[in-house]
C-alpha cells in the first residue's frame, strides 16, 4: 500500500474507509468544499466535512470523534450527490457518528440520545412510536423546549395524527434476533 | 536446433535488478534452454555499450538469433532490431522479453518474479529459433497533404506545410475557418486580440497558392495507407454559386429570417438564414441554412435571389463529392464546450444572467450581439458584481475527470475585461490556482493587484433564493471559502461558468473514419504521451490541438507546428518503408469464402473474381491476425506471428510443465526454488 | 397494476392523512396495493448512527418479507425517508458483497434472506407519473385546480442519492411533481428550494438550526406568491406544517401556507370530498386557500412570440433535451 509509506499514521484513516461502504473514495478528496458549501446546517459545524477529511488524514482521532459536523448531518445528501470524486460524505457521517458513540467521545448528548431513544422504540416494539418518544426524550433533555412545542403535540393528537398507543409487530422476536446477530457480527 | 542464440538480460538500473535476481536468470538460460549458447546480463541493455555487446558477439560467436529480456517491445525492439541488422543479422531475427513491464514493474515477491522472467525468457528462446528474414517494402509518399478542421491548430499545420512548398487540402466542417479563436475576444495573458492575430494567418489561408480551402465539407471516408491515402470529401451545398458571389453581403441583408444564432454566437445572439459567421470569414461566400430559410420550409420568399447582382443564389444545388489523394492526414478537429446545463445547481438554462465561458467571450467582444458591452440578458443592465465559477464539468469524475487546462486563465482574463470595462466587482471560485505557462503566474499576480477577489472553494449552487440582505433581486453564489472553512454567500449580478473542455460530440466516429483510438475521455490518443505527441498508431495520420486533450492557444499552435513538421520529414524522405509483418494467402488452399474480405478491419483485403479467391494487399495489412484466426481453410498466415512462432512461445512459457525439448515431461526441474 | 406497499410508520401516525389521500385515489387509478405483512420501522435517519449492520438488517427483514415468487416485484414506499432506506439497502447489499453478505447472515437467524436486486423499490410518485401517467391521470380530472398557486417541494430523499444513475429524477432539479400538478390544472411556482432540506431530524436535536431551514422553505415560497406547497414525504410534511407556528413565533414571522401531499390534491381534483382526502387534519388550514378551487381567474396574455423592435435582451440558452 503505497498510502503507508512515510511516517504518517493511517490507522484511524483506515479504520474510518473501513467502517464505510465505498469509504476508499475519502483518500481521493480534493478539497474544495463543495460538501461544505452545499451543507444546510453547515454554519453550524464547528468543522466542515472537507475539514474533517483532511483531519482524519492527520489521524486526529479525538478531534474528529469530538466535531458536532456528523450531528448536525440532516442527510440530505447534497454533498454525496455533488462530490466530485464521488465521496459517500453522508455515509462517513454515519459512521463517525457509530465511533463517537462508542469512543464516548461527543461531549453534547441531545443527539446520540435522540437516535438511542428511537432505536429503543424500534427495538421494542418493531415501530416507531411518535407519542412515546416526544415525551420520553422531551422530558428528559428539553423540558424547557416543551413549553413551546406541547401545544404542537397536542394537537397533532386532537387531528388524529399521533396514536397514544404503540403497536407491536408479530414478528417482534424474529426482528429482535436477527438484530442481535447483526449486532455481534459487526464486534458491537 | 542448429540456431545460436545468445540472450541478453537488461538490468534497467534496479528497475528489473531489484525485483528480478538477473545474474540467476541469465545463468538458467544458458543452462537449461536448447539452442542458448550464451546469456549475459548487463546494467543498461538499450545503451551502446550494451548494443555493442550484441554485435561483438554476433561477430565473434556467430549468433543466429538473438533475444534481449528488458522492456517492452514498444520501447526500443527498434534499438535491438537495427543494432543487429548494422551487422547484417536480419533484423526479424531478434525477439523482445517484456520482463520489466510485464514481470518486475508488477510483482512484489522477488522469488516469483524471478521464475517468471526466466518463463518469458524460454518463450522468446523458443520462439526466436522458428522466426525467419523479412524484408520491409518501400513506398513512395505523395507530397500532398490533408488538414482536417481549420481552428487554429489546423490554420497553423496548413501555412507551415504551404510555405514548405506543399500542396495542401483543408476541410472545414463550418462555413468559415477559425475554429473557436475567431469566437474570443482577448488572449491571455497578453490580451492581444483574438482577431487581430488569427485574422492574417485565416486570409493567409483563404489566399495561399497551395492551401486548397474545402469550407463547408466534411469527410466522408479515408483509405489506403500511409504515403498513398484516398479521401472522399462532401461539400455540403451551401445554395451560393462560389464562382459568381462576390461576397457583397445584400443577400444576408435582404432576407427576412432571423435566427439565433447556436454555432458563431454561442446561442448569444442572431443571424440570417443566410448567413456569413462573422465579417472576417475565410471564405467570403455565405451559406443559405436549409433548415430555417423560408424559401426551404414554405416554397416562396426568394428574397435573397431577387437582391443578389451576380445571380449567385442557386436553390438547386446538392451536396457533391471529392476525390483527393495525400501521402498524409492532419487532424485538428478541435472541441466542444460542455454543457452546463448538466449542473442544474448552477442555473444555467434557467437563471437569465448565468453565462458560459463562451457566451461570455461573445458578450466581450465588439463584433458581438452587444457591440463588445458587458451586460446582463437583459441587454441594457451592466454589472456591478460578477462571480466566476471554475471547473464546471471538469475534475469531477460524474463528468470529466480531466482538469481542461485553460479555465484558470480564462478566470483571469475575463475577471480582467469585466474590471476594465464594466469597474464591477469580480469574484472567482477556484479549486486550485494552475496558472502553469510562462508568464501565467505574472498575469496571476496582476489580477491579484487589480483586485479581483479570490474564494479557493469549489461553488455549491447559484441560486435566486435570497434569504439575507442584499440578496434580494441578486444570485447568490454559495460555497464553502476552504481557507477560512466558512460557508459563504456572495450575491452578484452576472455568473460566468467556466464549463470544460470535452471532445467533439461525433469524435469516436471521427476517430473510426481516421483509425485514430480515443482514450476513455474520448480524447484521441497519441502514440507516445511524452515523445511522440502528434503521432497516432496510424502511420501517417497526425493529430494536433485540441482534439488530443484540453490545451489552450500557444500549445495548439505548437502542436499544429509540430505536427507539419512531422509530415514535412515524410516529404523530404520522398519513401516509407511498409514493415513486412502482414498476412498472405495461400491459393492453393483458398476457398474464395470471402469470409476474410468483411472482417478486415484495415479493408486489406479484395477478391479475386477471376482466380476465385481473396488477396491481401500487404501495403494496407496491418498484421493484426484477424484473417489469420477466422480463415476456416486455414490458408492464411501471418509473417512473423505463424502458428509455428506462436506455439513454441506458449511452449516455452509453459516450461515448468512440458520442459525444454517441447514433450510432456513427467518430472520437470522446478526452475522455481522451494522457498 | 400489482404492487408490494410499505407504508411506514409516519402514515400510520403523524402522515395519516397520506395514507388515507393515497388509498383514496389507488383504486380509481387501477393501483392495487399490498401491503407487505407484518413489515417493521425503517430506521429512519437514527438507526444507522449507532449500528451499521444491524441498520442494513433491519431494513432487510422487510425486503426479505416483500419478495417471494407470488409477490410482486414493484415495492412502493409513499414516504421518502422509507424509500431511501429500502432503496439503499436493496442497492448496497449488492454493490458492497462484504455487507451483502452479512446482512443475510442476520437475516438467517431469524430464518429470511433476501437476493439484492430481486425487488424494484419504487416511490409512489414514480409510480403515479410513469405506470398510471400524466394523460391518464389528466383524464381523470374532473375539478381542475385552476387558480391555486402550488410549490412544489420534492425534499432530498426522493431524488438523492443518485446510487449509481438510479435517481427517479434530476438530483438537483426534479421535474416531474411540477409537471404532475400542472396536469391537474395547478399554477406551478418554478420553486428555486424544491429540493432542499426541511431539517430532518433536527426538529429534535436542534430546533434553532432547523427552525431556520424551514423558514428559507417558507420565505421563499412565500416570495414566489404560493398558496401552498405540495410534498410527498411525511418528514418534509410534519417539519413544515407542525413547525410552521412555532418558527412564526421564535422567528417573528407571519406564514400562513398549507402543506398538503400530492395525493390529497390528485384526490381534490379527482372530484372527491377533501374530508375522504384527510384534507382538515393539517394543523395550518388548507380549507381558505382551497376555496380558490373553481374560482374563474384571469388567464394571462399569451407570451410574445415576435422580438419588440427596441427589444435589446440577449436570448436566453436552448436546454437540450434528456
Amino acid at each position: 500500500m503505497s498510502r503507508s509509506l512515510g511516517n504518517k499514521d493511517d490507522a484511524f484513516l483506515n479504520e474510518v474507509i473501513e467502517a464505510t461502504p465505498g469509504g476508499e473514495a475519502l483518500v481521493t478528496c480534493l478539497q474544495c468544499g463543495t460538501c461544505g458549501g452545499s451543507c444546510p446546517s453547515g454554519p453550524d459545524m464547528d468543522h466542515t466535512p472537507r475539514q474533517l477529511f483532511q483531519m482524519i488524514n492527520a489521524g486526529m482521532r479525538q478531534e474528529v470523534l469530538q466535531s458536532n459536523a456528523p450531528w448536525y448531518c440532516v442527510t440530505c445528501y447534497y454533498c454525496m450527490t455533488r462530490c466530485p470524486k464521488q465521496i459517500p460524505i453522508t455515509d462517513l457521517m454515519y459512521t463517525l457518528k457509530r465511533m463517537a458513540v462508542r469512543a464516548k467521545l461527543y461531549d453534547d448528548s441531545d443527539a446520540p440520545d435522540w437516535s438511542s431513544s428511537f432505536i429503543g422504540f424500534v427495538e421494542s416494539y418493531g415501530r416507531s412510536f411518535e407519542f412515546g418518544l416526544a415525551t420520553r426524550y422531551h422530558l428528559t433533555h428539553s423540558p424547557l423546549r416543551k413549553v413551546g412545542v406541547g401545544p404542537m403535540g397536542l394537537e397533532m393528537i386532537v387531528k388524529d395524527r399521533m396514536p397514544l398507543r404503540p403497536e407491536r409487530i408479530k414478528g417482534i422476536d424474529q426482528l429482535r434476533t436477527i438484530l442481535d446477530t447483526a449486532k455481534s457480527l459487526e464486534g458491537v | 536446433m542448429t540456431e545460436k542464440v545468445g540472450v541478453y538480460i537488461c538490468h534497467c538500473g534496479t528497475n528489473i535488478a531489484g525485483p528480478v535476481d538477473v545474474e540467476e536468470v541469465a545463468r538458467w538460460a544458458k543452462e537449461n534452454l536448447d539452442g542458448v549458447v550464451l546469456a549475459r546480463d548487463y546494467r543498461f541493455m538499450c545503451s551502446s555499450l550494451g548494443q555493442e555487446l550484441i554485435q561483438e558477439d554476433i561477430k565473434n560467436e556467430g549468433l543466429t538469433r538473438v533475444v534481449v529480456a528488458a522492456c517492452s517491445p514498444h520501447l526500443h525492439e527498434k534499438t535491438f532490431r537495427t543494432a543487429c541488422s548494422k551487422i547484417g543479422l536480419n533484423p526479424y531475427l531478434t525477439q523482445m522479453a517484456s520482463i520489466r513491464e510485464q514481470v518486475s514493474w508488477v510483482t512484489e515477491d522477488r522469488a516469483a518474479a524471478t521464475h517468471k522472467a526466466k518463463m518469458m525468457v524460454a518463450g522468446a528462446v523458443r520462439r526466436v529459433q522458428l522466426q525467419e528474414e523479412l524484408q520491409p517494402t518501400e513506398v513512395p509518399v505523395n507530397p500532398n497533404t490533408l488538414v482536417v478542421g481549420g481552428g487554429i491548430a489546423g490554420i497553423q499545420a496548413a501555412l507551415e506545410l504551404a510555405d514548405a512548398g506543399h500542396k495542401v487540402f483543408m476541410v472545414e466542417r463550418e462555413p468559415s475557418i477559425g475554429g473557436h479563436m475567431a469566437q474570443f475576444d482577448k488572449t491571455f495573458p497578453t490580451l492581444d486580440c483574438a482577431a487581430c492575430i488569427l485574422t492574417p494567418k485565416m486570409s493567409d489561408v483563404g489566399l495561399h497558392e497551395n492551401i486548397e480551402l474545402l469550407s463547408y465539407a466534411e469527410v466522408d471516408s479515408l483509405s489506403g495507407f500511409v504515403g498513398n491515402f484516398d479521401v472522399r470529401v462532401r461539400k455540403k451545398a451551401r445554395y451560393i454559386d462560389e464562382d459568381a458571389c462576390t461576397g457583397c453581403g445584400i443577400c444576408i441583408e435582404k432576407c427576412p429570417k432571423k435566427v439565433v444564432d447556436e454555432v458563431f454566437e454561442a446561442g448569444l445572439g442572431y443571424r440570417k438564414a443566410v448567413y456569413r459567421p462573422f465579417p472576417q470569414a475565410i471564405p467570403k461566400f455565405p451559406v443559405i441554412d436549409r433548415d430555417t430559410c423560408i424559401y426551404f420550409e414554405r416554397g416562396t420568399c426568394k428574397a435573397c435571389e431577387k437582391f443578389c447582382p451576380t445571380e449567385a443564389i442557386d436553390f438547386e444545388q446538392t451536396d457533391t463529392y471529392l476525390d483527393l489523394n495525400v501521402g498524409n492526414v492532419i487532424m485538428a478537429t478541435g472541441y466542444d464546450l460542455f454543457d452546463c446545463g448538466k449542473i442544474p445547481q448552477y442555473g444555467y438554462g434557467r437563471l437569465a444572467n448565468v453565462f458560459t465561458s463562451l457566451e461570455f467571450e461573445r458578450l466581450c467582444n465588439a463584433a458581438g450581439p452587444t457591440e463588445g458591452h458587458i451586460l446582463l440578458r437583459d441587454g441594457v443592465t451592466e454589472p456591478q458584481s460578477v462571480g466566476i465559477i471554475h471547473c464546471v464539468g471538469s475534475r469531477d469524475k460524474q463528468h470529466h475527470a480531466y482538469c481542461s487546462a485553460v479555465c484558470c486563465m480564462s478566470a483571469l482574463k475575463f475577471g480582467h475585461l469585466v474590471m476594465e470595462k464594466t469597474g464591477a466587482e469580480v469574484y472567482s471560485f477556484y479549486i486550485d490556482m494552475r496558472p502553469l505557462h510562462k508568464n501565467y503566474e505574472e498575469f496571476y499576480d496582476r489580477l491579484l493587484q487589480e483586485g479581483m477577489h479570490f474564494i479557493r472553494g469549489r461553488v455549491a449552487e447559484v441560486t435566486d433564493a435570497a434569504r439575507l440582505p442584499g440578496e434580494d433581486g441578486k444570485l447568490i453564489i454559495q460555497a464553502e471559502d476552504t481557507l477560512i472553512g466558512k460557508q459563504r454567500r456572495i450575491p452578484v449580478d452576472m455568473v460566468i461558468l467556466l464549463g470544460a473542455l470535452q471532445p467533439r460530440f461525433d469524435a469516436k466516429e471521427t476517430g473510426l473514419k481516421f483509425g485514430v483510438s480515443a482514450g476513455l475521455d474520448g480524447w484521441f490518443t497519441e502514440r507516445h504521451p511524452k515523445l511522440d505527441p502528434v503521432a497516432t498508431m496510424t502511420d501517417g495520420v497526425f493529430i494536433a490541438g485540441t482534439c488530443q486533450g484540453p490545451k489552450d492557444i500557444p500549445d495548439s499552435v505548437a502542436q499544429g507546428a509540430a505536427a507539419a513538421a512531422r509530415v514535412q520529414g515524410m516529404i523530404s524522405k520522398g519513401t516509407v518503408l511498409i514493415e513486412p509483418i502482414v498476412a498472405t494467402i495461400e491459393e492453393a488452399r483458398c476457398s474464395g469464402c470471402r469470409i476474410c474480405n468483411t472482417l478486415c478491419p484495415f479493408n486489406a483485403i479484395e477478391y479475386l473474381e477471376d482466380k476465385a479467391v481473396s488477396y491481401i494487399n500487404p501495403a494496407l495489412c496491418k498484421g493484426c491476425g484477424t484473417c489469420v484466426a477466422a480463415c476456416p481453410a486455414q490458408a492464411i498466415s501471418g509473417a512473423h506471428f505463424t502458428n509455428d512462432q506462436i506455439f513454441a512461445e506458449m511452449e516455452g512459457l509453459l516450461y515448468d510443465v512440458i520442459g525444454s525439448n517441447g514433450a510432456t515431461v513427467k518430472s520437470p526441474q522446478p526452475a522455481l526454488e522451494p522457498a | 397494476m400489482r404492487y408490494g406497499y410499505y407504508p411506514g410508520c409516519s402514515l400510520t401516525g403523524t402522515a395519516r392523512p397520506y395514507e388515507v389521500s393515497t388509498k383514496a385515489i389507488a383504486g380509481p387509478l387501477g393501483l392495487t396495493f399490498e401491503e407487505v405483512e407484518d413489515w417493521n420501522c425503517c430506521g429512519a435517519t437514527e438507526y444507522m448512527s449507532l449500528n451499521k449492520t444491524a441498520a442494513y438488517a433491519l431494513v432487510a427483514r422487510n425486503l426479505a418479507l416483500a419478495a417471494g415468487e407470488d409477490k410482486p416485484k414493484d415495492l412502493v414506499a409513499p414516504c421518502s425517508l422509507c424509500y431511501l432506506n429500502l432503496r439503499k439497502t436493496n442497492h448496497y447489499m449488492a454493490k458492497y458483497k462484504s455487507l451483502g453478505k452479512m446482512t443475510n447472515q442476520a437475516l438467517a437467524a431469524g430464518g429470511l434472506h433476501y437476493t439484492p436486486g430481486s425487488l424494484n423499490v419504487r416511490h409512489l410518485i414514480d409510480v403515479i407519473v410513469n405506470d398510471v401517467g400524466y394523460e391518464a391521470l389528466g383524464a381523470r380530472v374532473t375539478r381542475p385546480l385552476t387558480g391555486l398557486r402550488v410549490a412544489p417541494y420534492y425534499g432530498c430523499l426522493l431524488v438523492r442519492p443518485d446510487l449509481n444513475g438510479g435517481s427517479f429524477d434530476d438530483t438537483e432539479y426534479p421535474t416531474h411533481l411540477d409537471r404532475l400538478m400542472e396536469t391537474l390544472g395547478a399554477e406551478v411556482v418554478d420553486f428555486p428550494l424544491k429540493t432542499h432540506c426541511c431539517g430532518g431530524h433536527m426538529t429534535q436535536i436542534s430546533a434553532e438550526t432547523a427552525y431556520e431551514l424551514i423558514r428559507r422553505l417558507l420565505h421563499n415560497a412565500a416570495e414566489y406568491r404560493a398558496d401552498l406547497l405540495v410534498t410527498l414525504c411525511p418528514m418534509c410534511q410534519f417539519n413544515l406544517d407542525a413547525y410552521q407556528t412555532q418558527v412564526n413565533r421564535h422567528l417573528g414571522t407571519d406564514f400562513h401556507l398549507p402543506i398538503l401531499y400530492f395525493t390529497q390534491m390528485i384526490g381534490l381534483a379527482m372530484g372527491m370530498e377533501p374530508k375522504a382526502l384527510a384534507i382538515g387534519q393539517e394543523i395550518v388550514s388548507a380549507a381558505s386557500v382551497l376555496r380558490k378551487i373553481g374560482t374563474a381567474v384571469e388567464v394571462e396574455e399569451a407570451p410574445q412570440t415576435r422580438r419588440k423592435r427596441d427589444d435589446k435582451s440577449l436570448p436566453m440558452p436552448r436546454i437540450r433535451e434528456g
